[in-house]
């Protein structure tokens, strides 16, 4: 597996508040990874320190082998859509693609002009007055006629209407079948990522907690409910994410690399959301094991 | 050329969804052989769905080979799935149909009935698409 953002003992303070800190990850190549969290868990951070936006406070991150923004090379390897996607209002559409062109060597004129024609785009409109849609559209046309490595986009589509936010993804899933193309995307809406994503990171305060291929995922993870039980006694294989309990009945959601053999669990597949939920709430509250062992101690 | 479709509440996965889709169009005679399916490209900016996920269900049809795909042109239907032979339908729904006999007669419910038969169901094919 090549290796397309990694980072090691990674940290960023600003003054004295930590915004990521000793976060350790490997993203590989050739996906599109869904990078997924709650506010806070430094995914944007993580995001501009990849572009090069940002320099590390404390530890190390390389983009294809590289220091982010190292020079024109890594540069031009990386493409960036910042939230809000924000466009020059005061300049026209045909502005940014000349500018665009101006800024990048590895410019593509050709799938610029021919995704500002897909998508209906005056050349001579300002960008102030392009709506959200289009404006998210222009610019991530501006980052793909780079001709990226990477592509990485901080939840471009949260502050889009269900249409626009169909239509970017259609248009950044196009791109991605015809480019050789690895891409990063934040977002918190897991049905967005669970359609357009082959990879996934849960990122909880600066940790990741669940990565791996979608796939492998959703098929290595299940819900079980069942007469109440202790999860302690459940097979070795059988890790236990986030468990429930009324005094009858058990619910939990595991992680297994085999059937589930009890006929006492009734056993359901897992939803992306779900999975996403069970490692956000489980970061939050501890892991299962936690709480028990401090019952023991007090 | 076909269309595919989304259902998002089915809890069935994308690819398997498209494999779906074309084995129903080849029985309903809408995909006849030498027909083209559409290009991984035109199905993902429809659907917005990632491209591995089209891919990998045209493998799938090319493994069970209905499709083939031709370096540069596209993925073609080579042939209409043949379900299994009738004799053997028959030898199943006659399995079936006792063992739903005996359930019953041990006072199973429908309910009863239709929980295990999920279960067995997801327990056998989960592990052929997993």
């Amino acid at each position: 597996m090549s290796v397309v953002i990694q980072a090691g003992g990674l940290g960023k303070a600003y003054r004295r508040s930590w915004a990521l800190r000793d976060c350790t990850l490997a993203i590989p190549e050739g996906h599109v990874v869904g990078l997924v969290g709650p506010n806070g868990a430094g995914k944007t951070t993580l995001l501009r320190l990849a572009a090069g936006m940002l320099t590390p406070t404390r530890g190390t991150i390389t983009v294809f082998g590289q220091r982010p923004a190292a020079g024109p090379a890594q540069l031009a390897r990386v493409g960036f859509v910042a939230q809000d996607t924000p466009a020059y209002a005061r300049m026209t559409v045909a502005d940014h693609l000349r500018l665009g062109a101006w800024l990048n060597p590895g410019w593509d004129e050709r799938l610029a002009r021919r995704r500002i024609a897909q998508l209906g785009l005056d050349r001579k409109q300002r960008a102030g007055s392009l709506s959200g849609g289009q404006r998210a559209q222009l610019a991530l046309t501006l980052a793909l006629a780079k001709r990226p490595g990477l592509l990485i986009l901080d939840e471009p589509v949260a502050a889009l209407d269900p249409l626009a936010r169909r239509e970017f993804l259609q248009g950044l899933m196009e791109a991605v079948a015809e480019q050789e193309l690895s891409v990063v995307l934040s977002s918190h809406l897991v049905a967005d990522l669970e359609r357009v994503c082959d990879y996934l990171i849960v990122l909880v305060a600066s940790q990741v907690r669940a990565a791996g291929e979608v796939s492998e995922l959703l098929a290595s993870h299940r819900r079980l409910s069942g007469p109440r039980r202790d999860p302690g006694r459940l097979p070795a294989n059988q890790e236990v994410i986030t468990e429930s309990h009324t005094d009858k009945q058990s619910s939990l959601l595991i992680r297994t690399d085999g059937p589930v053999l009890d006929p006492a669990w009734s056993v359901q597949p897992v939803s992306l959301e779900d999975l996403v939920l069970a490692y956000m709430s489980r970061a939050r509250d501890g892991s299962p094991a936690r709480p028990q062992q401090l019952k023991v101690v007090s | 050329m076909i269309e595919f479709q989304l259902d998002e509440t089915s809890g069935v996965a994308t690819y398997l969804q498209l494999v779906q889709q074309v084995h129903q169009a080849l029985r309903m005679g809408m995909l006849e052989p030498g027909d083209q399916l559409p290009t991984a490209q035109q199905v993902v900016a429809r659907l917005a769905i990632n491209p591995n996920t089209v891919h990998k269900a045209y493998r799938e049809l090319e493994r069970a080979g209905l499709v083939r795909a031709r370096p540069g042109l596209g993925t073609f239907v080579t042939r209409v799935p043949s379900g299994a032979a009738p004799v053997t339908q028959a030898r199943f729904l006659a399995e079936l149909t006792g063992w739903l006999r005996s359930a019953r007669s041990a006072g199973l419910g429908p309910d009863d009935v239709e929980a295990i038969y999920r279960t067995a169901f997801r327990d056998c094919f989960a592990e052929g698409v997993a």
